[in-house]
């Protein structure tokens, strides 16, 4: 091993981007879990910070996280709910109030139900203790002898109940319990968590009613479209804004800088209109000369010459167990195969936008975000203002997929509200959004491979070259670019005493960024892919090979994080094996022209397991049913579990069956969604979703059902036609 | 210009550029939000509406070509969510995100007026235009089966 990857992508954001971040506009970036200082933090008071009850008793629940249809605004809740044994149907949830010092806002790495768990029932136990203790001293009995039970405390013995509206301005005024001695509710009285809800905003969104970022609206507002270099590191050289201002209800136009590090704004010339659609015809009639910058004769063609150059020479070593080269070379039965991804774009259905209002006495901001103390950070940095007098209202989101983690669109609309002193609402268009983004990056693999006589791995070798998160991300990233970008790649659950990854950084002016599993979304199909290559070289069946190779019981520590991450169980990744095999009816006989293919892998602290069922016919796959398995430890609400797994295959598939973002003269090629397909109603399988009822700490589920899907479909297809499917999208001429 | 239709059920008039989609019109000027602006050239179906019952793409209407005529917009469904596409999304716990399904169930509706027991296949082709990227596809349809049976019955008790 020559390098060490002590960096995980929680750490990563803790650090790695925060030092280049901070240093152009002062700002820190929000971590995705709880670290150990924020659990040093003081705990505020639970009756203040996470539970609201009105003397006539109405209990509201405080979400600190950000819903971007996750269902996390259900989920969470319904772990503060199930410590104060409160009668879900009656209760309201509230969106927390932007302060940092109380909450850990930022919504991401599908680390919110795991990051939460704990603290969260924590501080409904402690609220709980607080409201029994009230009663207690109101009955003058011992507290022991109360009890909490459906949204008050009751004293069996005197048969007398107090609501906790009755009690909660007396228990509010207690002491605050410490919160890690708090005891907690035995799991097997749990009548919330465990069980499913419907998730909490569904009214609001079957009837127009639900707000989202887009949807706010303040007296006098005015709409801002910008007008952005195409080409990626572009500005403006000069512009003429007479035609634009002519254009019916627009009022102004400014030029607005690029901000660099950490918010990674294009900069741009803004249209400020009395309406959406002023502003967009006003931006058309904008006149502007672009410097496009270093990188304007970029495309994806140099790209992939640039990936076979990097293939051609030895990377950075990153991990090198054994002698591959020699087992490899000793070895009869052997594989090798590349592998390439294009960049991929978030296209959430709400595009990016941002209200703002700043005022010279304080401002206020209603952001659809991910991040809303970073959308905070950026707006008291371009006011001025004090963080106090900086309010930023978290709204709902037309999707998030980690687009909204970003900070780009809130920076944009500060610079514009800061110049007006007018509130703004900036809005993009699809094409904005989609020739904008920070995507997913691209990459290419080399893989080799050797299976020993007794069907055992002898070797795995893996070389990788991409568009590397973190060296644009992080301050000296370049030096450890490797870091976000191979995850489960480098720990394999394939026991193998031969194991050697390198790794190139290819150079790009293509911003990216974490997209719906990031680099699990490359490693769970590139792993499982090749395994399923050398499976096929030991004529055995994928999934008997899969259980073979995995073999014993044990615990694989996190190659990227041996300190702190979470070992991959081997014993719950076979468990998903044989659940999705048992379901999607793995070895059963299937017609001719359909093909079954199976993937497993291990995600953000979670196990899948995916059996594709599909068909190849003239030049078309069609992707007829899936299975699934899912551990991903105790499931908090198992619907909203498989809700998200099923929205995490067809976000999958639409970057294996449609989708690529790809490059010419410096800017992406794709505008809108006729030329950037998304999967439709015809294109869905029937999907099922095993949920395992486990008792382990809860883990992430917003993105580990993604990984494992293409590599299941394309295993499927090779099962049909026999030809192996290496490269994004799948494209006809790769299937006959 | 001003421009008079019936939105919803009561008459309304505006006075904007005819050009200016019927979508920035609902959204912009009435205050309207419940209507989508997904993609500006009628490939997602976020905007859609029934114009005189017709599920229409509201992105790409000019607000010139709606004089006179009868516009239903998600708000216009019911007040509630009594409705029984409204019902049935609720009940299969459709949304994710859920800023597509005003355009979702707005196309379901008109389904069914069309076909009150539409097959998979007239799912399939009647909702190809409206883009989900949750995914919740699977729960859309059925959703739109249990909205048929819904509506089914209460045809029957009425």
């Amino acid at each position: 091993m020559t390098t060490t990857l002590s960096l995980d992508r929680r750490a990563f954001l803790k650090t790695g981007a925060a030092a280049g971040a901070g240093l152009l506009i002062g700002f820190h970036l929000p971590a995705f879990g709880v670290s150990a200082e924020d659990q040093e933090k003081k705990n505020p008071n639970p009756l203040n910070a996470w539970v609201h009850i009105t003397p006539d008793n109405q209990v509201s629940l405080i979400l600190g996280k950000s819903e971007m249809g996750q269902g996390i605004m259900t989920a969470l809740p319904m772990i503060l709910a199930e410590e104060l044994s409160l009668d879900w149907d009656k209760i309201k949830i509230e969106q927390a109030p932007t302060n940092p010092a109380i909450y850990q806002h930022g919504t991401g790495g599908s680390g919110s139900v795991a990051g939460s768990w704990l603290p969260l029932r924590r501080a409904g136990a402690a609220a709980r203790e607080m409201l029994i203790s009230a009663a207690a001293q109101r009955w003058s009995v011992n507290r022991d002898t109360c009890v909490a039970s459906d949204g008050g405390v009751l004293h069996g013995a005197r048969k007398s109940f107090l609501t906790y509206g009755e009690l909660a301005e007396d228990a509010a005024k207690l002491p605050i319990p410490d919160f890690n001695a708090v005891p907690l509710k035995n799991s097997e009285d749990f009548t919330i968590v465990g069980h499913d809800k419907k998730r909490y905003e569904g009214l609001a969104k079957v009837t127009g009613k639900a707000k989202f970022g887009i949807d706010s609206h303040m007296p006098g507002m005015q709409y801002a479209v910008i007008a952005r270099c195409p080409v990626f590191g572009g500005k403006v050289k000069s512009f003429d804004a007479a035609k634009a201002k002519a254009v019916p209800g627009v009022q102004d136009v400014i030029a607005i800088d690029t901000v660099g590090q950490g918010a990674f704004t294009a900069g741009g010339v803004a249209v400020l209109a009395d309406n959406s659609w002023a502003a967009i015809q006003g931006r058309k009639a904008l006149e502007i000369v672009w410097d496009e910058g270093p990188h304007a004769a970029e495309s994806s063609d140099w790209l992939h010459k640039q990936f076979l150059e990097n293939a051609s020479k030895p990377g950075k070593v990153i991990r090198n167990d054994g002698d591959a080269d020699k087992a490899i070379t000793e070895a009869t039965k052997k594989v090798e195969a590349t592998y390439e991804f294009p960049f991929a774009a978030h296209a959430t259905m709400e595009p990016m936008n941002c209200t703002v209002h700043i005022r010279p006495d304080g401002a206020e901001a209603w952001v659809p975000t991910q991040a809303p103390q970073w959308a905070q950070d950026i707006i008291v940095g371009i006011s001025k203002l004090p963080r106090e007098k900086v309010i930023v209202n978290t709204t709902l989101m037309g999707g998030g997929f980690g687009r909204r983690y970003m900070g780009d669109f809130v920076m944009e609309a500060a610079q514009i509200a800061k110049v007006t002193g007018k509130p703004v609402q900036v809005l993009w268009t699809r094409e904005d959004d989609m020739q904008h983004d920070f995507y997913r990056p691209a990459s290419y693999h080399k893989l080799s491979g050797a299976v020993d006589a007794q069907g055992n791995l002898a070797a795995w070798k893996h070389f990788q070259t991409s568009t590397s998160i973190d060296a644009m991300w992080s301050k000296d990233g370049e030096s450890h670019a490797e870091n976000s970008e191979f995850a489960t790649a480098l720990f394999i659950p394939y026991a193998t005493p031969n194991y050697h990854v390198e790794y190139t950084l290819a150079k790009s002016g293509v911003p990216r960024a974490w997209w719906r599993s990031v680099e699990h979304s490359s490693s769970g199909f590139i792993v499982e892919c090749f395994v399923d290559e050398l499976a096929a070289a030991a004529g055995a069946d994928p999934y008997e090979f899969r259980m073979k190779l995995i073999g014993e019981d044990r615990k694989i520590p996190d190659f990227t994080n041996p300190k702190q991450g979470k070992p991959l169980d081997t014993a719950r990744l076979k468990n998903v094996l044989k659940v999705a095999a048992e379901g999607g009816d793995w070895g059963k006989p299937v017609p001719k022209g359909v093909g079954c293919g199976i993937a497993a892998y291990f995600s953000f602290d979670s196990y899948t397991a995916c059996v594709a069922e599909v068909t190849v016919r003239k030049g078309e796959v069609k992707v007829q049913r899936l299975s699934y398995a899912v551990d991903c430890g105790r499931p908090v609400n198992p619907d909203g579990i498989r809700a998200q797994v099923e929205s995490a295959a067809i976000y999958g598939l639409s970057a294996s069956l449609h989708d690529a973002i790809t490059i010419k003269n410096g800017r992406v090629e794709q505008g809108n969604f006729n030329t950037y397909q998304m999967p439709r109603m015809a294109d869905t399988p029937k999907t099922e979703v095993h949920v395992i009822m486990s008792k382990e700490e809860p883990t992430g589920i917003g993105e580990p059902g993604l990984p494992v899907v293409t590599a299941a479909v394309c295993n499927a297809i090779y099962s049909v036609t026999k030809k192996r499917i290496r490269r994004l999208p799948i494209r006809k001429e790769d299937l006959a | 210009m001003a421009v008079t239709f019936t939105l919803n059920g009561k008459s309304q008039t505006v006075e904007v550029d005819p050009q200016m989609p019927l979508l920035w019109v609902l959204r912009d000027t009435l205050n309207l939000t419940g209507t989508k602006f997904g993609c500006g050239m009628a490939l997602c179906g976020a905007c859609t509406v029934h114009i005189n019952g017709e599920a229409t793409r509201s992105c790409v209407t000019p607000i010139s070509a709606v004089t006179g005529k009868q516009i239903t917009t998600i708000e216009g469904l019911s007040a509630d969510g009594s409705h029984p596409a409204q019902q049935a999304w609720m009940e299969v716990d459709v949304p994710q995100c859920g800023y597509c399904q005003s355009g979702q169930i707005m196309s379901a509706v008109a389904l069914l007026s069309k076909k009150p027991k539409p097959t998979d296949a007239d799912i399939d082709d009647f909702m190809q235009g409206n883009i989900c990227r949750c995914g919740t596809y699977q729960r859309i349809r059925k959703a739109i089966h249990r909205a048929a049976d819904l509506q089914s019955s209460k045809a029957k008790s009425a």
